[in-house]
């Protein structure tokens, strides 16, 4: 029997009992919607992980002091080499895939402006700090790096801070706030960023000159919590890491075996270890909705049973006129594979609908991708065949007579 | 000239195990059927006559015995073999028609042509539609199975019988299922396709269905008790008209 009589015969018969083929499909389309639609809650929450990252700015290096781990096992703490500001102004000079470099001193104070308060973090940084993490000036502007030198009592706000000192709707700039009671002046708005990765507020910050913070809000420390770097583009950023990691060996006379007492990360890096958690998630839904596949792939195996003993005799007859096994075999596994194909494209527009509806209706960030939906047809068909095959082939092995008898 | 021997059996036994009792259905048979005999084979129920069309069908193996089918030793051949064999040789017309429901009568004589991969689309129509001819079903071609009646449906099996060219045509109680009139026109369709020449073997347990072959042979316990030859054989058409005139007519029409 060619293809297109089997396809025929196959479509026939499927559609002779329209409401067990659907429940029977029901399996495998519920079972690759949610294979796509867990896949596409995984990928997009990778996305706008990798998207609230790439925000972070543009080819960001980060610099911390104090030791670091080695295989789970802390130095002791005496043994941290702090940072200075020689060591910034080094790497601006003489490392080479360096672009931007901003020292960053952070304190968290209360803050006054009339008759509000509000606490909040305070960065101390330089003016290229900006240019690193892409932030922009709304309205106002920002201070130069004579004024970080100094110390100069401005500040630029966030606008959670803004709304909260000042209340939504109002121009702060010029206007007078209190850190810690230290007078600043406020001299810029910065545009809002929205959430972090980590689902912090980014927006509830006050940005100051970096020896500002240092001297009146950190006790006139010279060591820098940490140093931010922005390498001259992405293909650079593992190279500025290793000539900054190189200068600092040589500054603080670290050999090349020993762990260095401060840690150096990549943006990179950072997306790694996030998406990495996310990944782990991706793994876990999509195989809970594997299963629920595979459940599908029962019931299908169940109705092509139930299908072999009811056509027991049509299958005899067939023999009787010179099917060969392997026709019989072709017969119902098709109808099996069509089954579970049929479930199985139904089952990509569900998923592909239940996505739409996860981003529309609780706005989460979901992306299908075209190799989910490859990779559910594939398995549906997959589960066609095998799951097809037991039934199939015991239709093919009955013998003519047994069949043509059977009641 | 002499006949070309079509069947031919020798020693022929089946047992059927069951479970505790060994069921001897068949137990030496030795008969040969030569082309364009019409053979009717008879006997009471459990004399195995059904079981013995079933072997020659190829439908079922014996225990022991040699069956040779238009020179094959079935026996020796693979169940793919058997198959082949079916497709291209027999011709079998079941009790209980045995047509695909919800399957147009066309399609259903067209059948063990979709097994045969020699056969194209064209030729498989021409030949399924010259069949339905042939029993005198060409405009019932369109209807399924349950729009025809009983007699219908047995001719539209015939035509399946018919439409791969087999050496022989085996019917296992053909008119079974089937009153005395459409038995005596089922009948006369296979008078007509033996006096083309046309080989038939028949079981059947009537007596007057018997008498349209022109052998008979009959089982009993296993064996075959006698062979005759038939004397005043009957030819189903002559036996119609005597039949009292009925509405048989008015059913096609209403059912066309």
């Amino acid at each position: 029997m060619n293809y297109l009589n089997l396809f025929i015969v196959a479509i026939r018969s499927l559609f002779k009992n329209k409401v067990r083929t659907f429940l029977t499909m029901l399996g495998i389309i519920i079972g690759v919607a949610s294979v796509i639609a867990m896949l596409a809650i995984g990928q997009g929450s990778r996305d706008s992980i990798e998207r609230q990252i790439q925000e972070m700015g543009s080819n960001v290096i980060m610099i911390f002091p104090g030791a670091s781990y080695r295989g789970g096992v802390a130095s002791a703490a005496g043994t941290a080499v702090s940072l200075e500001m020689d060591d910034v102004n080094a790497i601006r000079d003489e490392c080479p895939s360096v672009k931007y470099i901003s020292p960053v001193a952070r304190a968290s104070a209360q803050v006054i402006a009339g008759a509000n308060n509000w606490n909040t973090q305070i960065y101390g940084i330089y003016p290229e700090y900006f240019d690193i993490r892409s932030l922009k000036v709304e309205n106002g502007e920002l201070f130069n790096d004579a004024d970080a030198r100094r110390g100069t009592k401005v500040c630029l706000l966030g606008k959670t801070v803004v709304d909260n000192l000042f209340g939504e709707d109002v121009d702060p700039v010029g206007m007078k706030i209190r850190i810690r009671n230290v007078p600043f002046r406020v001299i810029g708005v910065v545009q809002p960023k929205g959430q972090s990765g980590m689902g912090s507020d980014q927006d509830d910050v006050i940005y100051a000159p970096f020896n500002t913070v240092q001297r009146r809000l950190r006790g006139a420390t010279t060591k820098i919590q940490q140093i931010y770097i922005s390498a001259i583009s992405e293909e650079y950023s593992s190279k500025a890491q290793e000539e900054i990691d190189q200068l600092l060996r040589q500054r603080k006379h670290v050999a090349q075996n020993d762990d260095p007492p401060y840690r150096i990360r990549t943006q990179q890096e950072i997306l790694r270890m996030l998406t990495s958690t996310s990944q782990t998630m991706i793994v876990l839904l999509a195989s809970i909705a594997g299963i629920s596949l595979i459940v599908g792939g029962i019931g299908i195996m169940n109705i092509m049973l139930v299908s072999v003993t009811e056509r027991t005799r049509e299958i005899g007859l067939r023999m009787a006129v010179g099917a060969r096994g392997r026709d019989i075999l072709r017969q119902f596994l098709l109808e099996a594979v069509l089954l579970s194909l049929l479930g199985g494209l139904m089952g990509i527009a569900l998923g592909i609908f239940s996505s739409r509806m996860f981003v529309s209706l609780l706005n989460w960030p979901v992306t299908v991708t075209s190799y989910s939906v490859f990779l559910a047809f594939l398995f549906s068909t997959i589960v066609g065949v095998f799951f097809g095959w037991y039934p199939a082939r015991k239709a093919a092995r009955l013998i003519p007579m047994d069949a043509l008898r059977y009641e | 000239m002499e006949k070309k021997k079509i069947i031919s059996v020798h020693g022929i036994t089946k047992v059927f195990d069951m479970g505790a009792v060994k069921v001897h259905a068949l137990r030496g048979v030795d008969l040969d059927i030569y082309e364009g005999e019409f053979t009717a084979i008879m006997g009471p129920s459990g004399s195995g006559k059904s079981t013995f069309m079933n072997i020659l069908g190829c439908l079922d193996l014996p225990t022991s015995g040699d069956y040779f089918l238009d020179g094959v030793d079935v026996r020796t051949l693979t169940r793919d073999q058997l198959a082949h064999l079916r497709n291209r040789k027999i011709g079998f017309v079941f009790q209980t028609f045995n047509l695909l429901a919800r399957t147009s009568a066309l399609e259903n004589v067209e059948l063990p042509l979709f097994y045969n991969r020699e056969i194209r689309k064209k030729e498989r129509l021409e030949r399924a539609m010259e069949s339905l001819k042939m029993v005198g079903l060409e405009r019932w071609a369109d209807h399924l199975p349950n729009q025809l009646s009983g007699g219908q449906q047995q001719r539209v099996a015939i035509a399946r019988a018919l439409v791969n060219n087999p050496v022989i045509m085996l019917a296992d109680e053909p008119t079974g299922n089937l009153d005395t009139r459409t038995s005596f026109e089922v009948m006369e369709i296979f008078q007509n396709l033996n006096n083309r020449g046309i080989t038939i073997g028949l079981v059947t347990h009537e007596a007057d269905i018997s008498k349209f072959a022109y052998r008979n042979v009959i089982f009993r316990d296993g064996r075959i008790h006698q062979e005759i030859a038939v004397k005043n054989r009957k030819i189903a058409t002559d036996e119609l008209a005597k039949l009292p005139a009925e509405d048989d007519f008015i059913e096609e029409q209403e059912v066309l």
